[in-house]
């Protein structure tokens, strides 16, 4: 099957066969090639980024991240989670929103440094 | 006041300018007219800024961060919530009036640096027709309004336009629980990156309709309907295939201009290809002591691009030379190239210069020449428009810099 690797913007067109081996990975540029078409058939996952709401002047949403990949599959798992949380106070870029998510050791974390402003 | 630069655009250019041109040791005032520093980047909460200059995936927030964290070790002012209205020049120095929360203000300065950012075009500028109804964005408006504000411009949203900031519109849409019909691109190919088409697209099951374009939308007070055509293959709408689309949402992702209001009061000379100032190697523009950098000078794919060449402008602005031009001359299938003019009269060493193909081709050789002479040449398997190129040329090498030559050709 054919498949674009979305690793970085190269995106190069992979061919991937199921054989008795194993996967087969063709047409890649480098080794993350490899292991995006091996993880898009056996466990596909993505990053993700959103935002949150808060309640800090200046500040009706912040963005957020997550620190690294969970399953494609819980994508939307993860922002029904992010619709309940609130921020009341202004937190420094990085600061963990949510730990651990789906016990991946993945955490959702802010992307933008809060201020506070009088704006 | 009198500074020695005045930068104009808190953005990534902006941001590198400053801080380059205060390392060089000049006084600078950074004039930003929104209330925080980061320009555009702010609101692109997606990931992928900053691989070629930091070697990891930043989001837009991430990106900018470290460049204000950069300009708060400086001495840099910076004028927040301030609109430039007035530049003249004056006694040798440029007289700069801007609004901000303290009045009108007048400071004076040596050297101006551009660093505007671009503007998004809209529906008056690809001519759809219709009602004049409200749920009619452009691209960074509804992202804007999604990635700032926390609202969203729409539940049902069609998107016209499959560059790379309609597709990351896309997602953003869907993950946010709108139902994005689908995305329209009146080009036979998408215009944003593979990657993206599968990453925002795919991921998703939002489809893609090629050579089709939005012609008219319908709707009292908000929009209710667009209409979608197919369109030949000069993008002109066939009658006949008219389809109608029931949307409360259009987002425009047509393109982007170079904003230059300010080059034009200043009488910069502008390139009629990029639509922004034509300028030497040191982003200098033909007007002495105006510098323009960024989306403002053209419009970049790559953040790391705007800041490299705001920190090209920043450095140059505090030195002090008579310069003598020369103009580099683009042959061939080249859309364009920066910058258009050499100034030999300092470093001709490594200058950097960006290029554009003007179709899609492949198996093609750029060379640049000095009265003749092979100064650079490389090969490319594949050029596309979307995609910018840059080299670095070695002038230093030519025997002499007369006339001076930038050509695209077949390999």
């Amino acid at each position: 099957m054919q498949m674009v690797c979305i690793v970085c913007p190269n995106g190069c067109r992979l061919n991937v066969e199921q054989t008795e081996e194993g996967i087969v990975v063709s047409g890649q540029r480098c080794k993350r090639g490899e292991a995006f078409a091996i993880g898009e058939l056996t466990d596909p996952k993505r990053s993700v980024t959103s935002s949150v709401r808060t309640t800090v002047k200046g500040y009706p949403v912040v963005s957020v991240k997550t620190d690294g990949e969970i399953p494609k599959s819980k994508i939307f798992e993860l922002m029904d989670m992010l619709k309940n949380v609130t921020l009341h106070e202004p937190l420094p870029i990085g600061s963990v929103v949510i730990g651990n998510l789906f016990g991946t050791g993945v955490n959702v974390i802010t992307t933008t440094q809060m201020e506070e402003t009088d704006e | 006041m009198k500074y020695d630069v005045v930068v104009i655009g808190g953005g990534p250019a902006g941001l590198a300018s400053a801080v380059k041109a205060w390392q060089g040791g000049a006084s600078v005032l950074l004039i930003e007219r929104e209330a925080k520093l980061g320009g555009i980047l702010k609101q692109c909460i997606h990931d992928g800024f900053g691989v070629v200059r930091f070697g990891e995936k930043l989001s837009g927030p991430e990106y900018a961060d470290r460049f204000v964290r950069a300009l708060k070790e400086t001495n840099v002012q910076v004028s927040l919530l301030s609109f430039v209205t007035r530049i003249i020049k004056q006694d040798n120095m440029y007289v700069i009036t801007y609004v901000c929360k303290e009045g009108v203000q007048t400071v004076q300065c040596d050297r101006i640096i551009l660093a505007t950012g671009c503007r998004e075009r809209t529906r008056n500028g690809i001519f759809i027709n219709g009602d004049r109804c409200a749920g009619v964005y452009t691209a960074g408006s509804a992202q804007n309004l999604v990635n700032m504000l926390g609202v969203m411009p729409g539940k049902r949203v069609v998107i016209l336009g499959s560059g790379d900031i309609g597709l990351i519109m896309a997602r953003r849409l869907t993950l946010e629980g709108a139902k994005v019909v689908g995305v329209y691109e009146a080009k036979p190919t998408p215009s944003g990156l593979t990657r993206n088409i599968h990453q925002c697209l795919k991921d998703f099951d939002i489809p893609m309709y090629l050579s089709s374009t939005v012609t008219r939308v319908f709707g009292k007070t908000r929009l209710e309907r667009v209409e979608i055509c197919k369109v030949d293959e000069h993008m002109r709408p066939i009658a006949g295939t008219e389809e109608i689309v029931e949307a409360d949402c259009l987002v425009l992702a047509v393109g982007l201009i170079p904003e230059n209001e300010i080059a034009r009061d200043l009488n910069v000379p502008i390139d009629g290809k990029t639509k922004g100032a034509i300028v030497d190697q040191n982003c200098q523009t033909l007007v002495d002591g105006v510098y323009a950098c960024g989306n403002a000078l053209h419009v970049n794919d790559l953040v790391d691009y705007v800041s490299e060449s705001g920190e090209t402008a920043g450095a140059s602005a505090v030195k002090n030379h008579k310069r003598d031009l020369r103009e580099i001359k683009t042959v061939g299938k080249l859309l364009y190239a920066v910058p258009q003019r050499l100034d030999v009269n300092s470093d001709v060493d490594g200058v950097i210069m960006y290029f554009r193909a003007s179709e899609e081709l492949s198996d093609q050789r750029i060379t640049v020449r000095a009265d003749g002479e092979t100064v650079f040449t490389k090969v490319y398997g594949k050029l596309l428009p979307p995609e910018m190129e840059r080299i670095s040329v070695d002038f230093s090498k030519a025997k002499s810099l007369g006339e001076i030559t930038v050509t695209l050709e077949d390999k």
